[in-house]
């Protein structure tokens, strides 16, 4: 299977890439850390010691929005390969396994659909605020069951086709039914999904961010930084913009990148 | 029509179990003896001694073993005692019929508005075509990459800081809704355009609207009788599959602009870890998310009865 993409998604895929380098890029060349203040140097515009300004304390904005971008790709990369592997387990197991597995994955499926993902992310995180590992689990538990239905719609038809079903009579295993018939036809949407569900972690993240129960400061984090910054918005525009169009930049390079729309 | 009823209810048992229990799992997990926390909310941190936690704990029964405190949990919450807010000493029941009106007012304020944009909107490049489609379906593109708390802000930003027009914060006058539902009207009806124009193209381009018009009716008539109820379908139906990022839409602006709803409640709850009322506005979230997908369902049918009842 050949990936063809469209302008649009090679768009998106080299805003994210370029944010990636500037995170990675950043945290590393930067000679200074997230929570070193200096205080003679608070609210700077850009100069050449601090290339994007220093915040409220004096840190440095720079290295701060390389570790935030930082720490948003990974939460993201972390929660989309958790929840495209395990939906897609399920999803499969459920469509191919007859009623009983289907049935118990569907009562799972019910509850978690019966509430808003953000209030279940918002009720996990109240566990243990401001950790990243109770972040990512709750994130992945809301994202896997929009994988589960796709691919379970999906796999029920192939599993029913004749070409899937000679396949089987000629004597292949499960393992090169699932690679020649199934993959193909669930792979498009599976990467569909993973793109948007890559925005939708890092939206989470900086929604509670923002909302003060997400990561707990000194950390950097682009929700956080926004409502730290926004007190010093007359001071300081030029801060207060940074988290908010790399924030958008970033949600605005996923969609591109999954070509459809939803 | 019974079948719905029974599904949705059964699906409103979900939500009561599942918040019920990791509220539950919330309360065990929290450090500390419970029954200390309680009676230092309930007389004063400086008034709580071995004697009145040990009155606490007699009287709320705390030194069950758990799979019985859970169970005693479990039937509480069915009678619908949610019990009293651990900061303020309110009954939950009260905040969360207090928090839930605000919301309400700006769900329905935030949805007329969004109808209002999204609908002229969508049918207007969908009747014009290019160039001016493209131009629309490109400024929502834009706009559905910013998340609902960067709109906000920077509505917030323009409209209340730099030119004054509105209040930043805060709720009482007509003045203090228009920013937040403002915020969720724009961000709702970035989505809801395109599905608006989608739906609107696909029913000018099809045989039957043609037909209608080839038959002598005026164009207005044709849009009234033929137009309408089938543009409408898809659009209601989309709404209920956006129903989610709606109410995480309502949790976010409702924070920013300290409006007095239960999403704003629900993230103060979590961070003062006010067990209790982070269970009754969860409960509430959830329960009128299903009420909501309840709504949408029956709007679907009497847009279109011939499917029957969605299932």
């Amino acid at each position: 299977m050949t990936f063809s993409m469209k302008s649009s998604q090679k768009c998106g895929l080299i805003i994210l890439l370029g944010l990636l380098a500037f995170a990675v890029l950043g945290s590393w060349l930067s000679p200074y850390t997230i929570s070193q203040q200096d205080l003679n140097a608070i609210l700077e515009p850009p100069n050449a010691q601090h290339w994007l300004g220093t915040d409220h304390f004096g840190r440095s904005m720079f290295t701060r929005m390389a570790y935030a971008v930082g720490l948003s790709f990974a939460l993201g990369l972390v929660c989309v390969m958790t929840s495209a592997l395990l939906g897609t387990f399920l999803g499969v197991w459920a469509a191919w396994s007859g009623k009983q597995v289907d049935g118990v994955l569907g009562v799972f499926v019910n509850i978690l659909l019966a509430l808003p993902g953000l209030v279940i992310v918002l009720l996990l995180a109240a566990i243990a605020p401001g950790s990243f590992l109770m972040l990512y689990l709750a994130i992945s538990l809301v994202q896997w069951v929009e994988y589960f239905r796709v691919v379970r719609a999906v796999t029920q038809a192939v599993v029913q086709s004749p070409a899937r079903q000679s396949s089987q009579m000629m004597g292949f295993g499960r393992w090169y039914q699932f690679k020649r018939h199934i993959w193909p036809a669930i792979a498009p949407s599976v990467f569909t999904l993973a793109a948007f569900g890559g925005a939708n972690a890092i939206l989470t993240m900086a929604s509670l961010g923002f909302i003060y129960v997400g990561i707990q400061p000194p950390l950097a984090e682009l929700g956080l930084m926004t409502v730290e910054l926004f007190p010093y918005y007359s001071e300081a525009p030029w801060l207060l913009v940074q988290p908010l169009v790399v924030i958008a930049l970033i949600v605005f390079g996923f969609h591109l990148l999954a070509g459809k729309r939803i | 029509m019974k079948q719905l009823i029974f599904r949705r209810l059964l699906q409103l048992v979900c939500v009561v179990w599942g918040v019920g229990t990791l509220t539950f799992v919330l309360m065990r997990a929290l450090p500390g003896d419970m029954a200390y926390r309680i009676a230092a909310s309930r007389y004063g941190q400086d008034n709580v001694d071995s004697q009145a936690a040990a009155l606490v704990r007699n009287e709320l029964q705390l030194d069950l073993p758990p799979w019985l405190a859970y169970w005693h949990w479990l039937m509480d919450l069915l009678q619908f005692k949610l019990g009293h807010s651990l900061v303020s000493g309110e009954p939950v029941i009260d905040s969360v019929q207090h928090m839930l009106g605000h919301s309400l007012l700006l769900a329905v304020a935030g949805l007329c508005l969004s109808a209002l944009i999204a609908v002229p909107l969508g049918l207007f490049s969908a009747w014009r075509g290019n160039p001016l489609d493209s131009v629309l379906m490109g400024l929502s593109s834009m706009v559905r990459a910013m998340p609902v708390f960067v709109l906000g802000v920077l509505l917030l930003l323009v409209f209340a800081l730099h030119w004054n027009w509105f209040p930043v914060a805060g709720f009482g006058t007509a003045m203090h809704l228009v920013l937040p539902a403002l915020t969720l009207a724009i961000s709702f009806a970035a989505i809801s355009n395109r599905v608006v124009r989608d739906s609107a193209k696909q029913v000018f381009g099809s045989s039957f609207y043609t037909f209608s018009q080839v038959k002598g009716l005026s164009k207005w008539r044709t849009f009234q009788r033929h137009g309408i109820r089938n543009i409408a379908l898809p659009v209601v139906a989309f709404l209920g599959i956006q129903l989610v990022s709606m109410i995480e839409g309502i949790v976010m602006i409702e924070s920013l602009f300290s409006w007095p709803g239960i999403g704003h409640g629900l993230a103060h709850a979590i961070f003062a870890r006010d067990i209790p009322v982070i269970q009754g506005a969860a409960l509430a979230m959830g329960a009128l998310f299903v009420l909501l997908n309840t709504l949408v369902d029956i709007v679907c049918h009497w847009i279109d009865p011939r499917g029957g009842m969605p299932v």
